[in-house]
């Protein structure tokens, strides 16, 4: 049966397919068409959320049908509480990577939005796979539009980097494409769902040594594309030379694709290894995030130091999901949310400066609020979102992490939490840099301030991010139920019974009695 | 008059296909002298057609399978299979070559009837059922395949190409014929099922150890032509020097036919010590793959690359054999024809692009082809995306498959060091990929003449059924499961 998540999926499939049609002259037209088609399925994304039925854990919307007999593959989609928000997340991300490139892509147009399209297509697919088979295909398809568009529309040294990120993720994914099949030959099938009541009900049991080994071929995969330290070095390289759009969708998408495949099959699947294993990748992850941080503190690029702030909070949402606890994985899922948007919009305004100024070099830069004071206050916006700040969505999803960390391993968990000072030092220190200061530009190219376009393409993600940030009761509650679930198969905790019977632990709907308005705050640092 | 006198109507009915193709191309080699050389292209026509015809009558001899010509030959599902896989080789081979000899201005029905020959010998070996008659079909095929590999006489590198193939080949046909001495010594027969009836019944007059050294030598003769490491030096000068589409016919069709021959000795007639012979496969597998990717990976020249690339593919398709299992068989059989399109697809992109004297073969040659023909670079693209194994194509259904049975028979590492094989051959393959859409354009790729018709029609080709065996490949995986087995309980 074709349901709407169907239609949502292969929409970008057959707009790709449409805009290969268009005659390579007709640039304008593509862009338009582009921006227009992947608006409505942005729009059709959101019908799912209509539809959807928030306070269930299992798949919804599935469709399926076999695709090839045998081996036993079907091609089954469905969607449940952790992907339906990085699904609509997808759809969000990619109509404003399409507009922000009107300026920064200037040749082989019709290729560009080809990619973009093409690559929203594997990322839902990748989101929406329930069969493992069909995962796997979309996991290595996504690599494709991303390494030609950093390969041709990048700069600096763009063929090293594309090479570098391909034949990373390709790597570290061999291993997992082995596991599949081992668990094909131990289950019979590809199913995810299939596997997970085997595995549960005790029908398929591995001994320790096999649930290690596959535990790791799965997450070494996602730790490359995560990317988690120390498999985390193709991932400057590939933001600092990438398109601006190509930037944005690897941040604010294609890095979610590891840490929501951790959740999704790490811990239910293998629960006992995850259990066993999560000291370990917790203490991976705390370093990772201090490293990125000290890494970013010295950086003299404004795009690379964004670019290892990245992953700094993508340490953050690892520690998260591996402190095993209802708090830690609803807070991992919503940074993952709240880190596209604002990570995303800090690479969108990294590419703004790119399109006024040819230089990423934080030296060249300063005064910047005297000649563009709304796109210094935009700035500043997601600044503090990314620093943590109450009242922006990133505070609600590192809040929660925290609090599971800290029951899972408190020294841990404090230590985690010096990404929220030193991500602090790092980013204001960046924006005092970069807009305050003495005026460094050359005083005949004025830099113009935020362009009509540009606003069209920043207000829907201060809008998301606010509403992230202030009324969490919107998007938590979905997630909560399928992390439910998640925990049920883990196993370990029993504060979820106490965690059901007091929503407002979620942070977002307190803070605002808390904090002070948030725009209050450029000016505060303005003074000093 | 012994009963036998005459070949009976269903004997002669499942030798169809090799005798339309032995008519046509003696009456081609008779009719090439009587046309002016300007007017040879009506030949290629005549060899195309009998190609063509043999289509339908591989699969019309199927319809009545068994042996024949007192057991010489089995008509079965695998012979046909790989009877039709030689054949649309051929065919695109034709379509290749026209273009190409033309603009050589070296056409000629020489040219054509020897990849009819070639043809024959291979179709003789896959439904070979008899260590002489395996002979007989691989020199045909072998002797036939010297000649091609060397057609530009005047060529210096053509005649390396040609003179390195046969004498090395003739060694590897030495050692062949020695085993299958050693076998007939040691069993008295050289029909296949007898041979495995003698093995399993455990009355050898000699000590098993002869049969162990007769399968090394037989297996020394194979590895030649599938280009297994260590005997896979021969492949990538011959590759460079022949011409292009020859050497996109030596990469798909013999080697399909040579494994299809190492499929069927090993898996009915050398079975009941496949315990023996497997570490043996396992480990020509890997050092094949390695050996392959590594030395791809330094590769200036195109062609060289491929090569290697190609000597790499057939370590995939080991670790098939090495299962010794029917998913094993089947899924080298997938993995063969997925190979033979994807493969054949990318030479018919260096033939066209390489020019007249193929000056143009070098990988930097490539750089800057999206900007002038897109559709060529997209091509050439999709079928190296399609040897990396990236899904939806058929290489990656190929080797998923390929992998799925070496996990199904417990292989393990082979399947580790082979999945991490082929994230290492990404290099190779990605780096024209960056050249060419990544780059300025070369001279090279800016003066590129338009497509031909021919060339047009071999990409559309291979680019669909590479598409069709990556998107839908229910409908190849249902046949060569069906296909794939070799040791019938019941011998006819």
């Amino acid at each position: 049966m074709t349901t709407l998540l169907d239609v949502v999926l292969f929409l970008p499939i057959g707009l790709f397919l449409l805009v290969l049609l268009i005659p390579r002259e007709m640039g304008e037209t593509i862009r338009i068409f582009s921006t227009v088609v992947s608006i409505i399925v942005f729009l059709a994304s959101l019908g799912l959320v209509a539809n959807f039925d928030h306070s269930q854990a299992g798949y919804q919307f599935v469709s399926q049908f076999q695709w090839v007999k045998d081996p036993n593959i079907q091609y089954k989609i469905g969607i449940d509480g952790l992907s339906l928000w990085l699904v609509v997340l997808t759809t969000f991300v990619t109509p404003i990577a399409i507009m922000i490139s009107w300026k920064g892509i200037d040749f082989r147009l019709k290729e560009f939005h080809a990619y973009i399209l093409l690559l929203e297509f594997c990322l839902i697919g990748i989101f929406v796979s329930i069969d493992l088979f069909q995962y796997y295909v979309f996991w290595e398809l996504a690599l494709l539009p991303l390494y030609f568009m950093i390969g041709i529309w990048g700069h600096g040294r763009k063929i090293y980097s594309a090479v570098k990120f391909f034949l990373y993720t390709l790597s570290g994914s061999a291993m997992m494409l082995a596991a599949i099949l081992y668990l094909y030959s131990r289950a019979g099938s590809f199913d995810y769902e299939v596997l997970l009541a085997q595995i549960s009900s005790g029908a398929l049991r591995f001994t320790s040594l096999e649930e290690s080994l596959l535990f790791w071929a799965f997450f070494i995969a996602f730790a490359v594309k995560t990317p988690l330290f120390p498999v985390h070095t193709w991932l400057p390289d590939a933001h600092v030379d990438a398109p601006t759009a190509g930037s944005v969708d690897l941040a604010a998408l294609m890095l979610k694709v590891g840490t929501y495949s951790m959740i999704r099959f790490c811990l239910p699947l293998f629960p006992n290894a995850a259990r066993e294993f999560a000291p370990l990748i917790l203490t991976i992850s705390v370093i990772g995030i201090i490293y990125g941080a000290l890494i970013s503190l010295a950086q003299p690029n404004i795009k690379k130091l964004v670019a290892y702030s990245s992953v700094s909070h993508m340490g953050v949402i690892v520690a998260g999901i591996f402190s095993l606890t209802q708090q830690g994985l609803d807070g991992a899922v919503y940074l993952m949310l709240a880190h596209g948007i604002s990570t995303g919009a800090l690479f969108i305004f990294v590419g703004f400066l790119t399109d006024r100024k040819d230089s990423l070099e934080i030296k060249d830069w300063g005064g910047l609020v005297h000649s563009a004071p709304a796109l210094s206050a935009v700035f500043m916006l997601f600044v503090l979102a990314s620093v943590g700040l109450p009242l922006m969505a990133n505070f609600v999803g590192e809040f929660l992490v925290l609090q599971g960390t800290i029951q899972a391993n408190f020294v841990l968990g404090v230590l985690a939490a010096s990404s929220l000072v030193l991500s602090a030092c790092y980013m204001l220190w960046l924006f005092s840099r970069v807009f305050y200061g003495e005026r460094n530009a050359d005083p005949n190219k004025e830099v113009y301030d935020m362009q009509p376009r540009e606003w069209a393409a920043m207000l829907p993600m201060v809008f998301v991010l606010l509403w992230l940030g202030t009324y969490s009761h919107s998007f938590m509650p979905a997630i909560s139920a399928a992390n439910a679930g998640v925990m049920k198969h883990v196993g370990t905790q029993v504060e979820m019974q106490v965690r059901r019977s007091e929503p407002p632990l979620t942070p977002g709907v307190l803070v605002p009695v808390i904090a002070g308005p948030a725009n209050a705050a450029p000016e505060v640092l303005g003074a000093r | 008059m012994p009963v036998n006198f005459f070949p009976t109507t269903a004997e002669l009915v499942r030798v169809l296909p090799e005798m339309i193709l032995v008519i046509m191309g003696t009456l081609i080699m008779a009719l090439e002298p009587l046309a002016p050389s300007s007017r040879q292209s009506f030949l290629g026509t005549f060899s195309m057609v009998a190609l063509i015809a043999a289509i339908p009558l591989s699969l019309l001899t199927f319809a009545d399978p068994g042996p024949a010509f007192g057991g010489m030959l089995l008509i079965d599902g695998f012979a046909t299979f790989f009877r039709l896989l030689v054949l649309i080789v051929g065919v695109l081979t034709i379509i290749l070559a026209r273009p190409y000899l033309e603009r050589e201005k070296v056409e000629s029905g020489e040219f054509y009837a020897l990849v009819l020959f070639s043809i024959v010998g291979q179709c003789l070996m896959v439904s070979a059922n008899e260590l002489v008659m395996i002979f007989i079909g691989l020199e045909i095929s072998s002797i036939s395949s010297y000649v091609l590999a060397g057609y530009l006489r005047k060529d210096t590198r053509n005649n390396e190409a040609a003179l390195k193939y046969f004498m090395l080949g003739s060694f590897a046909t030495a050692f062949f014929l020695y085993g299958i001495a050693m076998v007939y010594g040691a069993t008295g027969s050289t029909n296949l099922f007898d041979i495995r009836q003698v093995l399993m019944s455990g009355e050898l007059a000699t000590p098993d150890r002869l049969i162990f050294l007769a399968a090394a030598l037989m297996f020394v003769g194979f590895a030649f032509k599938v280009s297994a490491a260590p005997f896979h030096v021969w492949t990538p000068d011959v590759y460079q020097g022949a011409p292009t589409p020859v050497a996109a016919f030596l990469s798909a069709a013999p080697k399909a036919a040579a494994f299809a021959v190492l499929l069927r000795v090993f898996l009915t007639t050398f079975m009941p010590f496949s315990q023996q012979w497997e570490p043996l496969i396992w480990v020509v597998a890997l050092v094949t793959m390695f050996i392959g990717n590594f030395a791809a990976l330094v590769q200036e020249n195109i062609k060289r690359m491929l090569a290697y690339s190609s000597i790499a593919h057939a370590g995939y398709v080991l670790i098939a054999v090495a299962t010794h299992s029917e998913i094993g068989t089947a899924a080298a059989m997938f993995y063969l024809a997925a190979y033979a399109f994807m493969n054949v697809g990318a030479f018919a992109v260096v033939s066209h692009f390489a020019r007249k004297g193929e000056t143009t073969v070098e990988i930097k040659d490539f750089a800057g082809l999206a900007n002038h023909q897109p559709f060529t670079a997209a091509m050439l693209a999709f079928f190296l995306f399609s040897l990396i194994g990236i899904p939806l194509t058929g290489g990656f259904f190929g080797k998923f498959y390929v992998f799925k049975a070496a996990i199904d028979s417990q292989f393990y590492w082979l399947t580790a060091l082979g999945l991490v094989n082929s994230a290492l051959a990404a290099y190779y393959y990605l780096r024209i990929v960056v050249l060419m859409y990544m780059y300025d354009p070369s001279e090279a790729s800016q003066n590129m003449p338009p497509l031909d018709l021919g060339v047009k029609t071999v990409l559309g080709v291979c680019g669909a059924c590479t598409v069709f065996l990556g998107v839908f490949p229910t409908a190849l995986l249902t046949l060569v499961n069906n296909w794939a087995i070799l040791h019938p309980t019941t011998l006819p």
